[in-house]
């Protein structure tokens, strides 16, 4: 009798087993990319102009991480450095869709965000590099990107803090009825952050102009999405009856037409949307992660769907531009992000004064000792 | 005598206490199939199995207190931050109930739940990741925290923490997990809670310093020694309790004290301690305590400020120089 009880107890187990790792090799996926929308450009209101420059935008947000790595992996700066690589067509397929004076906030995995929303490559660059040209001053790094005279509210460090900020900034923009909409989004691992529900609550029940958006990359860290949170994401709104959508975020045309859509029913009425946009993250959360909990198979079957080669594809295949145009194309975007980091290795530190800098608005503030 | 890096002694420690008590378990995020996000708890999961060794979703409020009902309900739960800046979200939890549940029972419940994790800084990693902690959790009723600086003292008190029948939050620091220490293989080795050490003996000032700031104080305690100033170093290893007694009997030899704390200056532990020793020692001392703290501003990315921003042992020599009136 009680042999058998412990051959029982040995049997649970909480969280379920991941990728591979313990399931003898067997792959659990996380997500399934729902399909493209099948929408040419000019159906979708986009001249051919600015296809070219969706795809700029994107290899921007490419290059300039990919040479960021290169300079973190040489030293040339330090702290944590989250890459956003794979997820470029969310950034840009939303800054297309919204308003330029339409509010966007993320969480730490932000340089893309940054790129899109009028952080040059230059103020960029220096940031992670703590120069004080650096859109933050030096002060924040690379999770604190932010350009606020651009609507961009910036990336946050701590998983789910910026949720209620993107409400709070609807509040106020419904408060002032200035008919802006913002865009809050977070990752997959935030979804299971109480203070997600707590916001979708109140946004809901006040009809907040806002749209939530999980970029739901298959990981928090190196957890897979299966296995910190039940269910599909996107179903989180039905306990609030607040609109819903799940999108394929490897296709910058399909968050484009999805987040116009959005946005324009966001103006209209004035109500918050849920959305799950699935996504891949190429490199590792952070920059020491060895990657155990996914298989190599999985990592080559998202960059096989790569959205600047997808996009770039579109360009050639439509006879839009032709391969010498997008050399030409790649070939500027690498000068500017050589020129950005040129730039930050160039400046400044910031001034030892800058330590009680903006602690408070005033600067003759009693500081304590 | 067992050479030990930091992880391993906190390792050892889980490890051991789980052997001998099937109701002690781990939860906190990527403490199982990732092995530790500083693979602290590395191997547990095989050893130990996925019932006593979870993976939490990135829910720190929500598994704090689950942590907390288990812990009443007869369990003997080790929660897991990945640091103290995160528990944040989980303060509710920790000061609302852990603390104060048993109290307002009349001592219908205990909970023996141990809160761990790095504390404080960990190189650039910008604001909301690098504040220390201790001092905060200390304020409140009914929380013990321990911050210790070396393998062996962290081996012997996560012991003592995960044996004691009450909320311990348990600190420790990213950049020391790879610190190598002497630690005892001493069969069943631990540290009573409240004790401070004295690990370096000295004639001249008393220099109380924990956690990674006693590694600071070392630094100095080495260039001073040069300059024939000879510093007593004392890690008070539990900040709450408090040894105080220990603290006062080291100033009353030496007549000197600073404190080096990696909190801000308000409220914190250094302006306890030298509150202490004023009412404890007060005729016994031959200068105003002082105490090496970070500045009352959050951490800046930037490398240059942040060195700034951090004490190091310079500032510790400046604090000895001042209660030695040596400049
Ligand atoms: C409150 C809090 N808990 C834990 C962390 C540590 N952490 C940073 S990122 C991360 C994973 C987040 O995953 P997800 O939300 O999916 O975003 P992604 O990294 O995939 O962009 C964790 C656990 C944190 N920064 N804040
Ligand atoms: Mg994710």
């Amino acid at each position: 009798m009680a042999d058998k009880k412990k051959e029982e107890q040995e049997e649970v187990q909480f969280t379920p087993s991941g990728t591979g790792i313990r399931t003898n090799g067997q792959v659990v996926r996380s997500t399934e990319l729902p399909s493209p929308t099948r929408k040419k450009h000019k159906s979708l209101g986009l001249s051919e102009e600015d296809v070219v420059d969706m795809f700029e935008l994107m290899y921007l947000q490419r290059r300039f991480e990919e040479r960021a790595m290169q300079m973190y992996q040489k030293g040339k700066f330090g702290g944590f450095l989250h890459l956003y690589m794979g997820q470029e067509a969310i950034s840009t397929g939303t800054a297309y869709a919204l308003n330029d004076d339409d509010d966007i906030i993320t969480a730490y995995r932000d340089h893309g965000w940054g790129l899109v929303r009028g952080v040059s490559p230059k103020a960029g660059m220096a940031e992670l590099y703590g120069k004080v040209t650096g859109c933050s001053q030096g002060k924040g790094g690379s999770m604190h990107f932010a350009n606020v005279k651009d609507h961009f509210w910036g990336g946050h460090g701590i998983v789910g803090g910026s949720i209620p900020l993107g409400g709070g900034i609807a509040l106020a923009n419904k408060y002032k009825q200035n008919g802006r909409v913002t865009a809050s989004f977070l990752g997959d691992g935030a979804v299971d952050q109480g203070v997600l529900h707590e916001t979708m609550n109140m946004s809901q029940n006040w009809n907040l102009p806002c749209i939530f958006a999980v970029e739901n990359n298959g990981y928090a860290m190196g957890t897979a999405v299966h296995r910190h949170s039940v269910g599909e994401l996107v179903d989180r709104a039905k306990g609030f009856d607040m609109k819903s959508a799940v999108i394929n975020g490897m296709d910058v045309f399909t968050v484009y037409e999805k987040m116009k859509e959005v946005a324009e029913d966001v103006r209209e009425h004035s109500n918050p949307w849920f959305l799950e946009i699935r996504t891949y993250r190429y490199r590792g959360h952070s920059m020491s992660d060895p990657m155990k909990y996914r298989t190599k198979d999985e990592l080559r079957e998202y960059e096989e769907l790569d959205p600047i080669e997808r996009i770039k594809g579109y360009l050639l295949d439509n006879d839009i531009i032709d391969e010498d145009k997008v050399e030409d194309i790649q070939d500027s975007v690498e000068d500017t992000v050589m020129e950005a980091i040129d730039f930050a290795e160039e400046s400044d530190f910031p001034d030892k004064s800058h330590l009680y800098k903006d602690v408070f608005v005033e600067d003759d503030y009693p500081f304590h000792t | 005598m067992a050479e030990l890096q930091f992880r391993e002694a906190i390792r050892a420690a889980i490890d051991e206490e789980m052997q001998q008590d099937s109701t002690i378990f781990v939860m906190g995020e990527e403490v199982a199939e990732y092995d530790g996000a500083y693979k602290v708890t590395e191997g547990l999961l095989d050893k130990y199995g996925p019932k006593r060794m979870i993976d939490t979703p990135i829910s720190e409020l929500g598994f704090a207190g689950m942590g907390v009902g288990a812990a009443m309900n007869g369990l003997r739960p080790i929660v897991e931050f990945m640091t103290f800046n995160f528990a944040v979200l989980a303060a509710d939890q920790i000061l609302n109930h852990a603390s104060k549940i048993r109290y307002m029972t009349g001592g219908q419940v205990k909970i023996p739940i141990v809160f761990r994790g790095p504390n404080a800084s960990a190189g650039q990693l910008s604001a909301t990741h690098s504040v220390s902690y201790d001092s905060m959790y200390a304020h409140f009723p009914g929380l013990k925290v321990i911050y210790t600086s070396e393998p062996e003292d962290a081996k012997g008190l996560l012991k003592s923490a995960i044996r004691d029948d009450n909320p311990v939050l348990f600190m420790e620091s990213e950049q020391m997990y790879g610190l190598k220490g002497e630690v005892s293989d001493e069969e069943d080795f631990t540290i009573p809670i409240g004790k401070a050490k004295v690990k370096r003996e000295g004639s001249d000032v008393t220099v109380v310093a924990h956690g990674k700031m006693y590694h600071v104080a070392k630094q100095a305690a080495s260039q001073l020694e040069k300059e024939d100033v000879d510093i007593e170093i004392l890690d008070p290893r539990t900040v709450k309790p408090l040894d105080i007694e220990a603290i006062v009997k080291s100033v009353k030899k030496t007549n000197r004290c600073v404190i080096v704390d990696e909190a801000h200056p308000f409220g914190g532990l250094a302006a306890e301690v030298g509150y202490l020793i004023q009412r404890e020692a007060f005729d016994y001392l031959d200068a105003p305590v002082q105490r090496v703290t970070l500045p009352d501003t959050s951490a800046p990315f930037a490398k240059n400020l942040f060195d700034e921003w951090l004490p190091g042992a310079n500032d510790v020599i400046e604090a000895v120089n001042t209660v030695t009136y040596r400049k």
